[in-house]
C-alpha cells in the first residue's frame, strides 16, 4: 500500500494504491487519524490505483468517518475500480458516502 | 481432477499473505480468471482474519490454520479451512444492516457477509475439535457472475 496526501483548497486527498487489507488497514486509518489530529475535517479518498480492499479497510474508513461526523467533516471517494467498486457496492458503502468518477468532479 | 494441496501454518497475521498466495496459485491452475481469484482472495482473507483475531488472539489461544484445496467432480473449486480455536459457527453471525447511515452502521460484521454473498456454497461444520468451514466456487462461464 503507497498513500499520498495532498491539499487542494479545503480538502485533503488521499490517494492510496495496492491493496487496503487486515494487515494494511492499520497504517491507513493511523494516516488518517493524524490529519485529523492536525485539524483536517474534509477528504477526498482517491481509490483510482487502489486495487483491493476488504471489510478490515471499510472498517477503518467507517471509523474514520465516525470521529468526523461531530466535527462537521466529511469523506468523500474517487476513482473506484473493478473489485473496489464491487465491495463499496455490496456492503452498501458506495449509498452511504458520496462518490465521484473522477477526483477532478470531486473537487468541483 | 487436480490432486489436494494443503497448507499448515500459524494462526497469525503474518501467515495471511502466504495463505492467500498458495490459494491463489491452486486457483489459477484450475483455470479461473483474475476477477473470480480477486473475490476467492477476499473470501479468503476474511475468513482467516475471522479465525486469527476471534477464534485465537481474543481467545489467548495459539494454534494452526490448515487449508485444503481441492477440485470436486463439477471443476468446482473447494476449500476447506479448518482451525483448533473456539468454536465458531458462521452461519450464527448476525447479519449487518447495510442500509443504515454512519452513525447507525455498526463497525464489524461485513466481512462474514461478503463470504456469504461471494461464494456459491459455505458450508460448517466442528469436527474433531476443529472448525471445519468449507467454500466452494463454481468454475463455469455460466455461473461465474452471480450477483
Amino acid at each position: 500500500m503507497e498513500i499520498q496526501t495532498a491539499k487542494e483548497k479545503n480538502t485533503v486527498v488521499v490517494s492510496v494504491k495496492g491493496k487496503i487489507d487486515a494487515v494494511t488497514a492499520p497504517e491507513f486509518e493511523k494516516v488518517l487519524g493524524k490529519l485529523i489530529a492536525d485539524g483536517e475535517n474534509t477528504f477526498l479518498l482517491n481509490f483510482s490505483g487502489l486495487e483491493y480492499i476488504s471489510s478490515a479497510g471499510l472498517r477503518s474508513i467507517l471509523s474514520t468517518a465516525k470521529q468526523l461526523k461531530p466535527k462537521s467533516g466529511r469523506i468523500l471517494f474517487s476513482g473506484l475500480q473493478g473489485p473496489v467498486k464491487d465491495v463499496f457496492k455490496i456492503s452498501g458503502f458506495g449509498t452511504i458516502f458520496k462518490i465521484f468518477e473522477t477526483r477532478e468532479d470531486a473537487l468541483k | 481432477m487436480a490432486i489436494p494441496s494443503t497448507i499448515t501454518l500459524p494462526g497469525t497475521l503474518d501467515s495471511l499473505y502466504p495463505f492467500m498466495d498458495f490459494v491463489t496459485s491452486f486457483s489459477r491452475e484450475q483455470g479461473f480468471g483474475s476477477e473470480k481469484i480477486g473475490e476467492i482472495e477476499l473470501a479468503l482473507e476474511e475468513v482467516l482474519v475471522n479465525i486469527i483475531k476471534h477464534a485465537y488472539k481474543e481467545c489467548d489461544i495459539e494454534g494452526n490454520i490448515k487449508i485444503t484445496c481441492t477440485q470436486d467432480d463439477k471443476h468446482s473449486l473447494v476449500l476447506e479451512i479448518a482451525d483448533w480455536g473456539t468454536p465458531f459457527n458462521i452461519f450464527s453471525a448476525r447479519e449487518p444492516d447495510i442500509s443504515l447511515d454512519i452513525d447507525e452502521r455498526q463497525i464489524g460484521g461485513l466481512g462474514i457477509f461478503f463470504v456469504k454473498k461471494l461464494m456459491d456454497e459455505v458450508r460448517y461444520r466442528l469436527e474433531d475439535d476443529q472448525n471445519k468451514l468449507t467454500l466452494v466456487i463454481h468454475n463455469t462461464h455460466l455461473s461465474s457472475d452471480k450477483r
